[in-house]
């Protein structure tokens, strides 16, 4: 039965009470509770997977492409997931806390520093999400760059390729300008820069410390950092990526990127597209999924409760912990290294996950028995990064 | 008139020399093993607050990072989300900088800490004074005096406009109607229209349990202490000396009535520094021994260097003060508030030196302050309550020595005779920050 297949890689995406808008409707979940957010992540962690990703924005969620709904059906409101995953870090041991910041709005030194931090809280479980955010109602929060309208971006004439856009690329320049920007602070305190050496008083060796010395056309970073280089060198950095400029974003500033392929024949030809750029970027497929033998009723359930069948930006799979195992097996062998899962609602599917589907994929010698690191990277089988400012003995 | 209550705040120890690394009990600054210390032993002490101060860019003295103090923090507000999951009544304050940050992203990330601390953030407005910090952030530069607290002032009305949007009762989350807010009026919009922003939208974060978040204001000049007056909950002070923090209390306060605020509205706490010891014998020598590990040879020098703005490391730090003269073109240290008249500052430390026949180093231990309160646990605790009971301040932020076992012993000792006293609480009454420092 062993497949010499390599054991895959399991996340959970987080986001309000799942990832069905009515999924609130069927659930306990008070979504602005600590209490349950701690319970999220210990159900993650007792199924012993590599991380969970915390989905956020700089705007309250909406069913428009640009600018509020104002639906008082759905779940509107989110936490800063960087805090939200700082909160969970003392509650977990062993889970990856990725939470998503944006690069648009934000200030790349406070991000850098902020994804360092949740490291040293974490002892070295920290990712983060860049994100880039395109929509005009989101700049108007800050009042420092008028965006045009997404429906104009998506509208003109060449059809609704985003990344064709001037504007959209732009974002993903900055976006990239961002993660470098962070990956030098991160290396801008040698592992080894506090010595605490009494006899001359020092408490830096400062040939230690680095300017990042970034200078774009977004933004400049001197440097160095404010806090000491995390645990893990450099905190994981994953990306979301549907079409070519973004796997090109992946490829170049990410660690791990998450796919949208809806099969496993258009898998292959994804992971093909996204090798061809990048030998060592970890592979992951986004699916959301309604689990258990009662999935595809209670999924069509929560669509009438909504009003609206479920789209999504990735495949929605629903069925039995088994069948999913099925599936990803399937994708594993196109070449996706993992699979980070969007709930269809929770608690309810990431039990199905963390119990049901981790045992399916235990039993076909495809999933750990075990943590077998104490850090995210360790996980994922990323090696701890080599400081690039550090002269090599 | 009734008994006034003293209030207390831990502060974690800092990036400069009032922070001892060298001593063997010297931890690290930056686990969070250190920061669940000293938290959880300010909760045991059952104090208001816990406090992080911030630097947003490495000190530097003639050009290079200043190598001789602890260095290496965390983000503030990420740790102190962290450490809300390690305790349950301790308030939780982190110093934010209103220059280099923007209102929509910051009011939501305190709304944050407010949510997960079930009511217990609180905000230390600061602004910077030096371009050289500007230099890590997208804005650049820096504000003058007056512009900077007039960003802070907008930044702090702006924050609460957003945070007052959400309808207390806009979350109904009801799964029989299917409401999960009230109604598509439970999130306001925010329109504002500024001299430095121009913010229109919704906020993400319901209305958190404090409603508004805690406002501290660490600045010192007349403007720093308008914005106090005009928007503050707490002040954090230098001015810990009885005669110092009287005049300072009563300035402080007579401002508030121009905003149409009541004096217990402001709670003022200066920064105090405290040691201890079995007799009073003891505690004097241990505050010396504290300064003089402070005050290491080479920060004797760094202290001088500042002053005099020139390289000084050729003098001898046991050997007296040498005969040369401020050079008062430039100055030689980045990231601190400046020394205002270093002529004047280095005229005093020179007649100072002759005076007492100081050698630099003493000079420097002499001027650069004693403790706060030095004496046995008795003695600290009733000049603590005696600073409370004269007007001096409505409470201390300490400042620890010692990363993270510093506050140890005032826990163990100095806060049980508080409370016999009745000068301080035996255990948290409210839930809230604001519920522990009485401000309704
Ligand atoms: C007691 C005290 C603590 C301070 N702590 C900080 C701090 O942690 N971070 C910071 O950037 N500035 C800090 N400041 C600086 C002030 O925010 C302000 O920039 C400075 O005092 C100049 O303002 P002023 O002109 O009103 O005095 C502190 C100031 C005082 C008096």
């Amino acid at each position: 039965m062993t497949l010499h297949l390599a054991a895959l890689h399991l996340a959970v995406a987080l986001d309000g009470a799942g990832w069905h808008p009515a999924a609130w409707r069927e659930s306990a979940a008070d979504v602005f509770s600590a209490r349950y957010w701690a319970g999220l992540v210990a159900e993650a962690e007792r199924g012993l997977l590599d991380f969970v990703t915390i989905e956020d924005a700089l705007g309250l969620q909406s069913t428009l492409t640009d600018g509020a709904d104002d639906r008082a059906n759905q779940v509107r409101g989110r936490f800063d997931a960087v805090l939200l995953a700082a909160r969970l870090a003392p509650l977990t041991s062993h889970v990856g806390l990725v939470p998503t910041a944006t690069t648009t709005h934000t200030e790349p030194f406070h991000v850098a520093v902020g994804i360092a931090t949740l490291d040293h809280v974490s002892g070295g479980r920290a990712g983060w999400r860049p994100q880039v955010s395109a929509r005009s109602f989101e700049a108007r929060h800050f009042g420092r760059r008028a965006f045009p309208p997404l429906e104009e971006v998506l509208n003109r004439p060449g059809g609704a390729d985003l990344s064709a856009h001037p504007h959209v690329r732009e974002l993903f320049a900055e976006a990239a300008d961002a993660v470098e920007v962070a990956r030098r602070l991160w290396d801008s305190w040698e592992d080894d820069a506090e010595i605490r050496d009494v006899a001359t008083g020092r408490f830096l060796d400062r040939d230690k410390l680095h300017y990042a010395d970034f200078a774009g056309p977004f933004f400049s970073v001197k440097g160095p950092s404010i806090t000491p280089r995390p645990p893990q060198g450099q905190p994981v950095v994953t990306a979301l990526a549907h079409s070519r400029l973004p796997y090109e974003f992946a490829a170049a500033s990410a660690d791990v990127v998450y796919v949208t392929p809806h099969s496993a024949e258009h898998a292959r030809a994804v992971v093909e597209e996204v090798r061809g750029l990048s030998a060592d970027l970890r592979i992951f497929a986004d699916l959301v999924v309604f689990l258990g033998t009662d999935a595809a009723r209670r999924k069509a359930r929560l669509d009438e409760l909504d009003g609206a069948e479920l789209v999504s930006d990735a495949a929605i799979f629903t069925g039995t912990p088994a069948e999913l195992a099925d599936v990803l097996l399937e994708w594993r062998r196109a070449g996706v290294e993992g699979f980070r899962l969007r709930p269809g609602a929770l608690p309810y599917d990431l039990e199905q996950i963390a119990r049901g589907l981790t045992a399916e994929l235990r039993g076909r010698g495809a999933f750990r028995h075990a943590y077998e690191a104490a850090t995210l990277r360790g996980l994922l089988g990323l090696p701890r990064p080599s400081n690039r400012y550090a002269e090599v003995s | 008139m009734s008994r006034r209550r003293v209030h207390l705040a831990a502060h974690f120890p800092g990036v400069n020399n009032t922070t001892v690394w060298a001593d063997p009990r010297s931890g690290s600054q930056i686990d969070f093993a250190s920061f669940v210390h000293l938290a959880r032993t300010a909760e045991r002490g059952t104090f208001d607050f816990f406090f992080l101060a911030e630097g947003l860019r490495l000190r530097e003295l003639k050009g290079r990072v200043h190598d001789l103090d602890v260095a290496g923090r965390p983000e503030s507000l990420t740790v102190l989300s962290a450490l809300a999951a390690v305790t349950e009544r301790l308030g939780l304050a982190g110093t934010v900088n209103a220059t280099f940050n923007e209102p929509y992203e910051l009011a939501r990330r305190l709304a944050t800490l407010d949510h997960l601390s079930d009511g217990r953030a609180a905000w230390n407005v600061v602004t910077t004074s030096d371009a050289f910090t500007g230099e890590n952030f997208r804005r650049g530069g820096y504000l003058d005096r007056a512009d900077r607290y007039r960003r802070a002032a907008e930044f702090v009305r702006l924050a609460g406009e957003l945070w007052e949007s959400w309808a207390p009762d806009a979350v109904a989350a009801d799964r029989a109607s299917g409401r999960f807010l009230r109604d598509a009026d439970a999130v306001g919009e925010v329109r504002f229209h500024g001299e430095h922003f121009d913010v229109e939208g919704r906020s993400t974060v319901p209305r958190s349990p404090q409603g508004r978040p805690v406002i501290i204001q660490a600045g010192d000049s007349d403007e720093g202490r308008e914005f106090a007056a005009a928007h503050a909950d707490v002040i954090f002070t230098p001015h810990g000396s009885l005669e110092d923090g009287r005049r300072f209390y009563a300035d402080v306060k007579r401002r508030l009535s121009r905003h149409g605020r009541r004096p217990d509205q402001l709670k003022i706490m200066p920064g105090a520094t405290f040691a201890l010891g079995d007799t009073e014998e003891e505690a004097a020598a241990n505050a010396a021994a504290i300064r003089r590990a402070q005050v290491g040879p080479q920060t004797a020098i760094a202290f001088l260097e500042q002053v005099w703005g020139r390289d000084m490391s050729a003098y001898d730090p046991e050997g007296p003060l040498p005969d040369v003269e401020p050079d008062l073109s430039g100055g030689v240290s980045q990231g601190r508030v400046a020394i205002k008249d270093r002529a004047a500052v280095a005229a005093k430390w020179r007649a100072l030196a002759e005076e007492k026949h100081l050698s630099i180093r003493e000079l420097v231990i002499e001027v650069t302050g004693r403790q706060t309160f030095v004496g046995t646990p008795e003695t600290v605790a009733r000049q603590i309550d005696e600073h409370v009971q004269a007007e001096a301040a409505d409470g201390f932020i300490l400042v620890p020595h010692l990363t993270p076992s510093g506050l140890d012993d005032f826990v163990d000792r100095v806060v049980p005779i508080l409370r016999e006293r009745g000068a301080f609480r035996t255990h948290y009454t409210g839930s809230t920050l604001r519920e522990h420092l009485e401000l309704t």
